[in-house]
């Protein structure tokens, strides 16, 4: 078969790597720089593992999901109570011990974050689809309505998350010292990525959600329901922010009912940088936020609250539709 | 009902939002054959063929395929039941590869090995482009390749029905040739055929049938070749818009 192909646009990609090289300098130490940039990976594969569902939801139907936060903090507060029962397997110093507390932890935290965002759909987002200003509301109300829900069942106070006994601690490298979770963080989200992305490659149901985030009208026009598609999608994404959830509150060891709100405002930064309903868009922005995150919390700490903003206007006025913008959009 | 006719609209109406666009459209589009849908811009056309295909409900009126009532389906169960649209702006999925529109379309292959390997020949053969940019982004084609890629997805699967609206538009006279032998080609495999048109020449060399439409109803409906030897019936009928 006479075939052509084309190039990859690689300067987005580019952006990572280049932004870990220019702060080199200004850190001065190579070993804080490691620490730093592998603070920043792990960080970022965090909210990439929260924000890919919701950038889906956003392009498959134009849905601008709020209250994804909350199931960002149910996936962590579930966490709570299935690790709580495992003290014998977490306070083990053997990983792979640790591994069998945590694993089901996650998945338990991943299904209710499922089951609950089916619900989500059907009573709080269907009813208006296609008013983005009441979607805005419902959710934001939703969110809340979560956030109390989860203060009657677990308490309104902030719950200890603590790791694993060997999960704890630094691996030393030279003179750099890197946690330990920080490099399981990277591999869990490499691993979710993934998957993420063979399954929009290589799979019709992959293709379809491709599709439908470009044109919804002529995937129905093809003969493929988009509604259903938009269910599962919504319940994949609400299942990963719960991972995520986990994820997050092991990374700050402890989880509180208000911790999906404070995330919120990171990943719709990273979905914009990204590209409204792009995966590997949401993968860039969140590597540089959570890199951009440690860099300026380190080198200017009063500014690192805004850094984050700064570089969402940079690469919206380089790029208006994101890094990867999706076409049709 | 005329059992002959595949396709069949009686007295639709249509509301978008506010306005009123088709007023009760009575059409009929006879199986096997190439049924050409005339009339100046906003003529309600594509209003027509949205509302076969459901994207846009009729408020009142029928819709039958097949001898079956369609009028309140939806977009999938009706494309479902072997009716293939290629809308005006081609609905080509720029992101994705021409293989990938391709294999959407083909709703029995899961993977690009099933697809129909003869049939895939065959539309390579009525439009090599699809050929030689197989792996290539859709988006990256000109736009007589794209409305190539859009029939051909179209086509991918055998159809009873395939509605097309404006084929040749924006297209180069070359292009547009390549385009008559491809549709002249699926009419003689037996599909039936609904396009919209603006180009005159393009509707005569190809055309069965012919309704002509004005201010939302079908104002004349015939045999084209009635129409095309009728000049004056031309003007009358289609100004000099066409």
């Amino acid at each position: 078969m006479k075939t052509k192909t084309t190039e990859f646009d690689w300067k987005p990609l580019a952006l990572v790597p280049a932004l870990a090289l220019v702060v080199w300098p200004f850190i001065g130490s190579g070993s804080t720089w490691v620490t730093l940039t592998v603070a920043g990976l792990a960080m970022g594969m965090i909210i990439f593992v929260i924000a890919s569902g919701l950038t889906l939801v956003f392009g498959l139907m134009d849905v601008l999901n709020f209250g994804h936060g909350v199931f960002i903090a149910l996936g962590a507060f579930v966490a709570t109570s299935v690790l709580a029962t495992m003290g014998d397997w977490t306070g083990s110093d053997q990983l792979w011990r640790n591994m069998v507390a945590v694993l089901p932890a996650m998945l338990v935290a991943m299904l209710v974050a499922g089951v609950v965002g089916l619900a989500f759909e059907r009573f709080i987002v269907r009813p208006v689809y296609g008013f983005h200003l009441k979607q805005i509301l419902i959710t934001m109300g939703g969110m809340i309505i979560g956030e109390e829900l989860i203060k009657v069942i677990w308490g309104p106070l902030q719950i200890p998350m603590p790791l694993p006994q060997a999960m704890r601690g630094s691996l030393i490298m030279g003179d750099a010292a890197i946690e330990k979770y920080r490099v399981i963080a990277v591999i869990v989200g490499m691993f979710v990525f993934g998957v993420l992305a063979w399954t929009l490659s290589r799979t019709k149901i992959g293709l379809l959600i491709r599709a439908g985030v470009q044109d919804r009208e002529m995937v129905e026009s093809l003969g493929y329901r988009i509604r259903l598609l938009f269910v599962g999608v919504f319940v994949v994404g609400s299942a990963l922010a719960g991972l995520g959830g986990v994820m997050w509150g092991l990374y700050q060891q402890n989880v509180t009912p208000q911790m999906g709100a404070q995330v919120n405002v990171l990943i719709f930064i990273v979905i914009i940088i990204g590209g409204l309903g792009s995966t590997g868009g949401a993968l860039i922005g969140a590597l540089l936020v959570g890199l951009m995150a440690n860099y300026t919390g380190f080198l200017l700490p009063k500014v690192a609250l805004f850094s984050n903003i700064a570089l969402m206007v940079a690469i919206l006025l380089w790029r208006p539709q994101g890094v990867y913008p999706v076409t049709n959009r | 009902m005329n059992a002959s006719n595949l396709l069949t609209l009686s007295g639709v109406h249509t509301h978008i939002e506010a306005y009123h666009i088709l007023h009760g459209v009575t059409l009929q589009v006879p199986r096997g054959q190439l049924t050409m849908l005339l009339g100046r811009n906003g003529a309600g056309k594509t209003t027509t063929l949205r509302t076969i295909m459901g994207l846009w409900k009729a408020s009142k009126g029928s819709v039958h395929f097949n001898g079956q009532d369609i009028t309140a389906m939806n977009t999938p169960e009706i494309a479902g039941m072997n009716i293939a649209y290629v809308p005006e702006n081609m609905g080509i999925f720029s992101d994705l590869t021409v293989k990938e529109n391709m294999l959407l379309a083909a709703r029995k292959a899961g993977n690009a090995r099933q697809m129909d390997e003869a049939r895939l020949k065959w539309i390579f053969g009525l439009f090599p482009a699809v050929e030689t940019f197989w792996n290539h982004p859709a988006g990256k084609l000109s736009g007589g390749q794209k409305q190539m890629l859009a029939v051909a997805r179209a086509i991918v699967e055998p159809r009873e029905l395939l509605i097309v609206d404006e084929p040749s538009k924006g297209l180069a006279p070359a292009i547009i040739n390549n385009m008559i032998d491809a549709f002249a080609q699926l009419k003689a495999s037996g599909v039936t055929l609904l396009l919209v048109e603006q180009n005159i020449n393009f509707a005569k060399r190809l055309g069965d049938t012919v309704a002509v439409m004005d201010n939302g109803v079908v104002v004349h409906s015939g045999a084209m070749k009635e129409l095309a030897e009728d000049e004056a019936l031309q003007k009358s009928l289609l100004g000099l818009a066409l």
